[in-house]
Protein backbone atom coordinates (compact mmCIF):
# COMPACT_ATOMS: atom_id res chain seq x y z
CA UNK A 1 0.00 0.00 0.00
CA UNK A 2 2.73 2.42 0.96
CA UNK A 3 4.43 1.48 -2.29
CA UNK A 4 1.38 2.52 -4.31
CA UNK A 5 1.01 5.80 -2.42
CA UNK A 6 4.71 6.59 -2.86
CA UNK A 7 4.56 5.79 -6.57
CA UNK A 8 1.59 8.08 -7.21
CA UNK A 9 3.14 10.85 -5.11
CA UNK A 10 6.46 10.74 -6.94
CA UNK A 11 4.84 10.30 -10.36
CA UNK A 12 2.46 13.21 -9.85
CA UNK A 13 5.19 15.54 -8.64
CA UNK A 14 7.60 14.55 -11.41
CA UNK A 15 4.97 15.17 -14.09
CA UNK A 16 3.82 18.48 -12.59
CA UNK A 17 7.33 19.80 -12.10
CA UNK A 18 8.23 18.71 -15.63
CA UNK A 19 5.29 20.74 -16.93
CA UNK A 20 6.27 23.76 -14.85
CA UNK A 21 9.85 23.46 -16.10
CA UNK A 22 8.78 24.14 -19.66
CA UNK A 23 6.02 26.62 -18.77
CA UNK A 24 7.70 28.91 -16.22
CA UNK A 25 8.19 32.53 -17.14
CA UNK A 26 11.44 32.83 -15.21
CA UNK A 27 14.26 30.44 -16.23
CA UNK A 28 15.54 30.37 -12.64
CA UNK A 29 12.18 28.91 -11.60
CA UNK A 30 12.49 26.47 -14.51
CA UNK A 31 15.79 25.21 -13.17
CA UNK A 32 14.34 24.83 -9.68
CA UNK A 33 11.37 22.85 -11.03
CA UNK A 34 13.83 20.71 -12.98
CA UNK A 35 15.67 19.96 -9.73
CA UNK A 36 12.37 18.92 -8.12
CA UNK A 37 11.67 16.66 -11.10
CA UNK A 38 15.09 15.03 -10.73
CA UNK A 39 14.58 14.42 -7.02
CA UNK A 40 11.23 12.76 -7.59
CA UNK A 41 12.57 10.69 -10.48
CA UNK A 42 15.26 9.51 -8.05
CA UNK A 43 12.42 8.55 -5.70
CA UNK A 44 10.81 6.52 -8.48
CA UNK A 45 14.08 4.73 -9.07
CA UNK A 46 14.42 3.91 -5.37
CA UNK A 47 10.93 2.37 -5.60
CA UNK A 48 12.18 0.26 -8.50
CA UNK A 49 15.11 -1.00 -6.42
CA UNK A 50 17.80 0.86 -8.36
CA UNK A 51 19.35 2.72 -5.44
CA UNK A 52 22.65 3.37 -7.17
CA UNK A 53 21.09 5.04 -10.19
CA UNK A 54 18.86 7.08 -7.87
CA UNK A 55 21.82 8.40 -5.90
CA UNK A 56 23.75 9.02 -9.12
CA UNK A 57 20.78 11.02 -10.41
CA UNK A 58 20.78 13.21 -7.31
CA UNK A 59 24.56 13.70 -7.35
CA UNK A 60 25.12 14.17 -11.07
CA UNK A 61 21.93 15.88 -12.17
CA UNK A 62 21.05 17.96 -9.14
CA UNK A 63 24.59 18.50 -7.92
CA UNK A 64 26.29 19.21 -11.22
CA UNK A 65 24.01 19.72 -14.20
CA UNK A 66 21.27 21.76 -12.51
CA UNK A 67 23.84 23.93 -10.74
CA UNK A 68 25.57 24.48 -14.09
CA UNK A 69 22.21 25.61 -15.52
CA UNK A 70 21.67 27.93 -12.58
CA UNK A 71 25.12 29.46 -13.03
CA UNK A 72 24.54 30.10 -16.73
CA UNK A 73 21.02 31.48 -16.23
CA UNK A 74 22.19 33.89 -13.57
CA UNK A 75 25.45 34.81 -15.30
CA UNK A 76 23.97 35.84 -18.63
CA UNK A 77 22.11 39.12 -18.61
CA UNK A 78 19.18 38.27 -20.82
CA UNK A 79 15.80 39.85 -21.37
CA UNK A 80 13.69 36.75 -20.93
CA UNK A 81 10.39 38.51 -21.62
CA UNK A 82 11.54 39.12 -25.17
CA UNK A 83 12.43 35.46 -25.59
CA UNK A 84 8.95 34.42 -24.61
CA UNK A 85 7.40 36.25 -27.55
CA UNK A 86 5.80 33.74 -29.89
CA UNK A 87 5.06 31.35 -27.03
CA UNK A 88 1.37 31.34 -27.88
CA UNK A 89 2.05 31.07 -31.63
CA UNK A 90 4.02 27.89 -31.20
CA UNK A 91 1.59 26.37 -28.69
CA UNK A 92 -1.01 24.83 -31.10
CA UNK A 93 1.61 23.23 -33.32
CA UNK A 94 3.56 22.00 -30.32
CA UNK A 95 0.43 20.56 -28.74
CA UNK A 96 -0.43 18.81 -32.00
CA UNK A 97 3.01 17.19 -32.21
CA UNK A 98 2.91 16.29 -28.51
CA UNK A 99 -0.54 14.71 -28.75
CA UNK A 100 0.43 12.68 -31.81
CA UNK A 101 3.56 11.51 -30.02
CA UNK A 102 1.65 10.68 -26.83
CA UNK A 103 -0.98 8.73 -28.76
CA UNK A 104 1.72 6.73 -30.48
CA UNK A 105 3.51 5.96 -27.22
CA UNK A 106 0.29 4.94 -25.46
CA UNK A 107 -0.51 2.71 -28.43
CA UNK A 108 2.93 1.20 -28.17
CA UNK A 109 2.57 0.53 -24.43
CA UNK A 110 -0.87 -0.98 -25.05
CA UNK A 111 0.49 -3.35 -27.67
CA UNK A 112 3.40 -4.21 -25.43
CA UNK A 113 1.14 -5.07 -22.50
CA UNK A 114 -1.05 -7.22 -24.75
CA UNK A 115 1.68 -9.81 -25.00
CA UNK A 116 4.31 -9.89 -22.27
CA UNK A 117 7.92 -10.29 -23.31
CA UNK A 118 9.63 -13.36 -21.95
CA UNK A 119 13.34 -12.98 -22.17
CA UNK A 120 14.84 -16.35 -22.94
CA UNK A 121 18.29 -15.29 -21.82
CA UNK A 122 19.03 -12.40 -19.55
CA UNK A 123 22.32 -10.66 -20.10
CA UNK A 124 22.92 -10.08 -16.39
CA UNK A 125 20.28 -11.67 -14.14
CA UNK A 126 19.68 -10.03 -10.79
CA UNK A 127 21.31 -11.95 -7.96
CA UNK A 128 19.08 -11.58 -4.87
CA UNK A 129 22.02 -12.14 -2.51
CA UNK A 130 23.89 -9.07 -3.72
CA UNK A 131 22.85 -5.51 -3.07
CA UNK A 132 22.13 -3.30 -6.07
CA UNK A 133 25.37 -1.35 -5.86
CA UNK A 134 27.48 -4.49 -5.45
CA UNK A 135 25.83 -6.13 -8.45
CA UNK A 136 26.31 -3.03 -10.63
CA UNK A 137 29.92 -2.69 -9.55
CA UNK A 138 30.64 -6.35 -10.29
CA UNK A 139 29.11 -5.92 -13.73
CA UNK A 140 30.56 -2.52 -14.56
CA UNK A 141 34.16 -3.28 -13.65
CA UNK A 142 34.29 -6.65 -15.42
CA UNK A 143 32.15 -7.08 -18.49
CA UNK A 144 31.52 -3.41 -19.23
CA UNK A 145 34.95 -2.08 -18.29
CA UNK A 146 35.70 -0.78 -21.79
CA UNK A 147 32.33 0.94 -22.01
CA UNK A 148 33.00 2.43 -18.59
CA UNK A 149 36.33 3.79 -19.76
CA UNK A 150 34.68 5.10 -22.92
CA UNK A 151 32.24 6.98 -20.70
CA UNK A 152 35.22 8.49 -18.91
CA UNK A 153 36.66 9.60 -22.24
CA UNK A 154 33.32 11.16 -23.18
CA UNK A 155 33.38 13.18 -19.97
CA UNK A 156 37.01 14.18 -20.53
CA UNK A 157 36.26 15.35 -24.07
CA UNK A 158 33.24 17.28 -22.82
CA UNK A 159 35.32 18.94 -20.12
CA UNK A 160 38.17 19.90 -22.47
CA UNK A 161 35.67 21.02 -25.10
CA UNK A 162 33.84 23.27 -22.66
CA UNK A 163 37.12 24.81 -21.48
CA UNK A 164 38.44 25.34 -25.03
CA UNK A 165 35.14 26.86 -26.15
CA UNK A 166 34.78 29.33 -23.32
CA UNK A 167 38.45 30.22 -22.86
CA UNK A 168 39.54 33.58 -24.16
CA UNK A 169 42.98 35.21 -24.07
CA UNK A 170 42.67 38.50 -22.21
CA UNK A 171 44.81 41.49 -23.14
CA UNK A 172 46.48 43.69 -20.53
CA UNK A 173 47.26 40.98 -18.00
CA UNK A 174 50.83 40.27 -16.86
CA UNK A 175 51.09 36.56 -16.19
CA UNK A 176 54.11 34.88 -14.63
CA UNK A 177 56.64 33.67 -17.21
CA UNK A 178 58.58 30.94 -15.46
CA UNK A 179 61.03 30.26 -18.30
CA UNK A 180 61.97 33.92 -18.39
CA UNK A 181 62.43 33.96 -14.62
CA UNK A 182 64.66 30.91 -14.75
CA UNK A 183 66.78 32.34 -17.57
CA UNK A 184 67.65 35.44 -15.57
CA UNK A 185 71.15 35.31 -13.98
CA UNK A 186 72.58 37.52 -11.19
CA UNK A 187 75.24 39.02 -13.47
CA UNK A 188 72.53 40.29 -15.85
CA UNK A 189 70.55 41.91 -13.10
CA UNK A 190 73.00 43.17 -10.46
CA UNK A 191 75.93 45.60 -10.81
CA UNK A 192 78.55 46.30 -8.13
CA UNK A 193 79.95 49.85 -8.17
CA UNK A 194 82.49 51.53 -5.97
CA UNK A 195 80.61 54.80 -5.65
CA UNK A 196 82.82 57.89 -5.08
CA UNK A 197 81.60 60.31 -2.42
CA UNK A 198 79.78 63.38 -3.62
CA UNK A 199 78.78 62.18 -7.08
CA UNK A 200 75.42 61.09 -8.37
CA UNK A 201 74.68 57.50 -9.23
CA UNK A 202 74.69 56.65 -12.91
CA UNK A 203 71.69 54.52 -13.57
CA UNK B 1 -0.27 -3.09 -7.59
CA UNK B 2 2.15 -0.92 -9.53
CA UNK B 3 3.29 -2.60 -12.69
CA UNK B 4 5.67 -1.82 -15.47
CA UNK B 5 2.95 0.00 -17.41
CA UNK B 6 2.64 2.66 -14.69
CA UNK B 7 6.31 3.53 -14.96
CA UNK B 8 6.15 3.48 -18.75
CA UNK B 9 3.22 5.91 -18.71
CA UNK B 10 5.07 8.31 -16.39
CA UNK B 11 8.11 8.10 -18.63
CA UNK B 12 5.99 8.66 -21.76
CA UNK B 13 4.33 11.74 -20.27
CA UNK B 14 7.71 13.15 -19.30
CA UNK B 15 9.10 12.47 -22.76
CA UNK B 16 6.19 14.20 -24.48
CA UNK B 17 6.57 17.11 -22.09
CA UNK B 18 10.19 17.47 -23.12
CA UNK B 19 9.28 17.48 -26.81
CA UNK B 20 6.52 20.04 -26.16
CA UNK B 21 9.03 22.18 -24.27
CA UNK B 22 11.32 22.23 -27.29
CA UNK B 23 8.45 23.33 -29.51
CA UNK B 24 6.92 26.06 -27.37
CA UNK B 25 10.14 27.63 -26.09
CA UNK B 26 11.70 27.83 -29.52
CA UNK B 27 13.61 31.04 -28.81
CA UNK B 28 15.01 30.30 -25.38
CA UNK B 29 17.85 27.84 -25.79
CA UNK B 30 18.29 27.39 -22.02
CA UNK B 31 14.76 25.99 -21.71
CA UNK B 32 15.40 23.84 -24.78
CA UNK B 33 18.45 22.32 -23.07
CA UNK B 34 16.36 21.69 -19.95
CA UNK B 35 13.69 20.02 -22.10
CA UNK B 36 16.39 17.75 -23.53
CA UNK B 37 17.39 16.89 -19.96
CA UNK B 38 13.74 15.98 -19.25
CA UNK B 39 13.69 13.71 -22.30
CA UNK B 40 16.87 11.96 -21.19
CA UNK B 41 15.44 11.61 -17.67
CA UNK B 42 12.35 9.91 -19.08
CA UNK B 43 14.58 7.56 -21.07
CA UNK B 44 16.43 6.73 -17.86
CA UNK B 45 13.18 5.97 -16.04
CA UNK B 46 12.20 3.70 -18.92
CA UNK B 47 15.51 1.81 -18.87
CA UNK B 48 15.51 1.36 -15.10
CA UNK B 49 11.85 0.26 -15.07
CA UNK B 50 12.48 -2.41 -17.69
CA UNK B 51 15.65 -3.44 -15.89
CA UNK B 52 13.79 -3.88 -12.60
CA UNK B 53 10.79 -5.70 -14.01
CA UNK B 54 12.69 -8.03 -16.33
CA UNK B 55 15.30 -8.80 -13.68
CA UNK B 56 18.25 -7.77 -15.81
CA UNK B 57 20.90 -5.35 -14.56
CA UNK B 58 22.15 -4.24 -17.97
CA UNK B 59 19.40 -1.63 -18.19
CA UNK B 60 20.79 0.14 -15.15
CA UNK B 61 24.33 0.02 -16.53
CA UNK B 62 23.08 1.49 -19.79
CA UNK B 63 21.17 4.17 -17.92
CA UNK B 64 24.47 5.23 -16.35
CA UNK B 65 25.94 5.79 -19.80
CA UNK B 66 22.90 7.82 -20.80
CA UNK B 67 23.51 9.93 -17.70
CA UNK B 68 27.15 10.43 -18.68
CA UNK B 69 26.22 11.58 -22.16
CA UNK B 70 23.54 13.89 -20.72
CA UNK B 71 26.08 15.54 -18.44
CA UNK B 72 28.55 16.03 -21.29
CA UNK B 73 25.83 17.37 -23.55
CA UNK B 74 24.73 19.90 -20.94
CA UNK B 75 28.31 21.08 -20.42
CA UNK B 76 29.03 21.52 -24.14
CA UNK B 77 25.62 23.05 -24.82
CA UNK B 78 26.00 25.64 -22.08
CA UNK B 79 29.56 26.43 -23.22
CA UNK B 80 28.30 27.08 -26.75
CA UNK B 81 25.52 29.20 -25.24
CA UNK B 82 28.02 31.29 -23.28
CA UNK B 83 30.25 32.00 -26.31
CA UNK B 84 27.19 32.73 -28.45
CA UNK B 85 25.96 35.22 -25.88
CA UNK B 86 29.43 36.81 -25.71
CA UNK B 87 29.50 37.25 -29.49
CA UNK B 88 25.91 38.34 -30.09
CA UNK B 89 24.57 39.66 -26.79
CA UNK B 90 21.42 37.56 -27.04
CA UNK B 91 20.48 33.90 -26.92
CA UNK B 92 17.50 33.98 -29.29
CA UNK B 93 18.13 30.86 -31.31
CA UNK B 94 15.54 31.37 -34.01
CA UNK B 95 17.85 33.82 -35.77
CA UNK B 96 21.00 31.76 -35.57
CA UNK B 97 22.14 31.93 -39.17
CA UNK B 98 25.82 32.72 -38.89
CA UNK B 99 26.87 29.48 -40.55
CA UNK B 100 24.25 29.84 -43.31
CA UNK B 101 23.22 26.22 -42.87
Amino acid sequence: MIHVIAFYLFATIVVCSGALTILSRNPVHSVLWLILAFFNAAGLMVLLGAEFIAMLLVIVYVGAVAVLFLFVVMMLDIDFAELRAGFVDYLPFGMLIALVLLAEIVLGIGIWSAGPIELAQRAAPVNPELSNIQAIGALLYTRYIFLFEAAGIVLLVAMIGAIVLTHRARGGVRPQNIAKQNRRRPQDAVRNVNQPVGQGVEL
Amino acid sequence: MIGLQHYLVVSAILFVMGVLGIFINRKNVIIILMAIELILLSVNINLVAFSAFLGDLVGQVFSMFVLTVAAGEAAIGLAILVIYFRARGTIAVDDVNRMKG
